[in-house]
């Protein structure tokens, strides 16, 4: 019986070792947080003993954690200019990277007691006392916000309003409790709390909110991050994307 | 050096300005309300006394999130005081830097409350009883008798509870936010930076943030000592 026990523990102890050897960590934008929770399972269903692990935060800042050497085997940036930075640093395989989703930006308050938008120069009404955005340095949807207010010239004017937030979901939670007037989201975020804010507008005069997916460079598991970037453009990947409201890229 | 020289020239210091202003007046408000429970919990014995002295030393021990969290709750727009507050006098500590004192003074809170405690437990007894038999009134023996006594360990306790307002980080970000110029301290300074990547810039602060710290803490056990 000895020996039995001393294998089986042996074999547990080593179970998480096999399972590790199996899994990949990918770092997606804040914005993907529900979707990809959902696509996770789904691809360890097709792919047998394959383990996701996700990170979700501003694209900027997984893309710092990666410089730093965080063990990430793939990242979803929520745009061009992120992922073309970590290119540019030799941070991704520039081979493997495909755009995957596209999505809109938003101007949204809060469902109840909210300011009634009819553009976005109505943001200028003393009523409106804080607008949220996204940290411009490290949240693409900042960097949205700010092209879409620069076109209408109003991102001078507006700056006193403004609160920059951690992420997309960050300025989300914020209109959602009423603490601001106004925020910038994506359509899906705001889909996602649909009783709680409302949708003014559709904001314009920024480049396309499209999605790249591409594997890290250091990644040690190379071929399942590639297998997990090429299954995002799947039926059944983009099935899940569309019910979350992302677009075709 | 002279990358240094241009580092530090070119560095928005509002945040080292708004740390020390935010600070001070956490420290203010943490010392009126700290005296005043210490004396409480060292002279009145009452029941539940204890219970609800660890009630006001939990911000020591717990996370700043639920700091944070339970004064959203409490002053947040969709609480009873903050509707009434935004109703009535249009104010709102939420993204100002007043929302950064109230969560700095509450984690500060704990500091001066215990020193404050401490300190008034070692005054001895007898002088106060003494001052009372000169026709002193109540008042005027604890402002002429107890507090002299008792004030180095409160004085000491107070410079905690100001090093400790001045590393304020979670619960300030979470009700005041990080508005450049506005809400945005040191430490929120710090991270933004960190985020962004820029380390430099991080560094920097973090070298001031350190220095200032510790002149505190020197200055902190110099008070302790003088007891």
């Amino acid at each position: 019986m000895r020996p039995f026990r001393l294998l089986s523990l042996v074999l547990a102890l080593a179970l998480p070792l096999a399972a590790a050897a199996q899994q990949i960590t990918v770092s997606a934008a804040a914005s993907l947080t529900d979707a990809f929770k959902e696509i996770g399972p789904r691809f360890e269903a097709a792919k047998a003993g394959a383990t996701v692990r996700f990170n979700f935060a501003a694209s900027g800042v997984l893309l710092q954690q990666i410089g730093q050497g965080a063990p990430v085997d793939v990242f979803a940036s929520a745009d061009q200019e992120t992922m073309t930075r970590g290119v540019d640093q030799k941070l991704i395989d520039a081979d493997t990277r495909r755009d995957f989703a596209a999505n809109v930006l938003v101007l949204i308050a809060p469902a109840h007691g909210g300011p009634e938008l009819r553009s976005l120069a109505d943001l200028g009404r003393p009523e409106v006392r804080r607008i949220a955005l996204g940290k411009i340095e490290t949240v693409p949807v900042g960097r949205y916000t700010k092209q879409s207010l620069e076109a209408a010239n109003l991102w001078t004017p507006l700056q006193p309003k403004f609160v920059q937030a951690d992420s997309v979901r960050q300025v989300l939670d914020y209109v959602a409790r009423g603490e601001v007037e106004a925020g910038f989201v994506y359509r899906t975020d705001a889909a996602i709390m649909g009783g709680k804010v409302k949708v003014a507008l559709t904001a314009g005069g920024h480049t396309p909110v499209t999605y790249p997916v591409a594997v890290v460079s250091e990644s040690r598991q190379k071929a399942l991050a590639k297998e997990f970037a090429e299954y995002l453009q799947s039926p059944a990947a983009q099935d899940v994307l569309a019910r979350y409201g992302f677009a075709k890229p | 050096m002279n990358t240094t020289n241009a580092l530090i020239a070119s560095t928005d210091w509002s945040p080292l300005a708004l740390s020390l202003k935010v600070a001070a007046v956490a420290t203010v408000l943490a010392l009126i309300a700290g005296v005043a429970l210490g004396w409480v919990f060292a002279r009145k014995k009452f029941f539940g006394a204890s219970v609800l002295e660890a009630v006001f030393m939990l911000p020591l021990v717990l996370p700043p999130t639920v700091i944070g969290y339970a004064i959203l709750v409490a002053a947040g727009r969709r609480s009873p005081l903050g509707a009434w507050l935004r109703e009535h006098l249009d104010y709102t500590i939420i993204f100002s830097w007043h929302g950064a004192v109230v969560a700095s003074a509450v984690v500060a809170l704990p500091l001066v409350l215990k020193s404050a405690s401490a300190a008034f437990s070692g005054v001895d007894r007898s002088l106060e009883a003494a001052a009372s038999t000169l026709r002193q009134s109540p008042l005027s023996v604890f402002l002429r008798v107890t507090l002299p006594l008792a004030w180095p360990g409160i004085l000491a306790g107070t410079l905690l509870a100001f090093a400790r307002a001045m590393g304020e980080f979670g619960a300030s970000l979470m009700v005041a936010g990080s508005i450049p110029k506005q809400t945005q301290t040191l430490s929120m300074a710090i991270y933004d930076a960190v985020q962004a990547g820029h380390d430099d810039l991080a560094l920097l602060l973090v070298v001031v943030t350190s220095l200032l710290s510790i002149t505190v803490l020197v200055l902190s056990s110099r008070f302790f000592s003088l007891r």
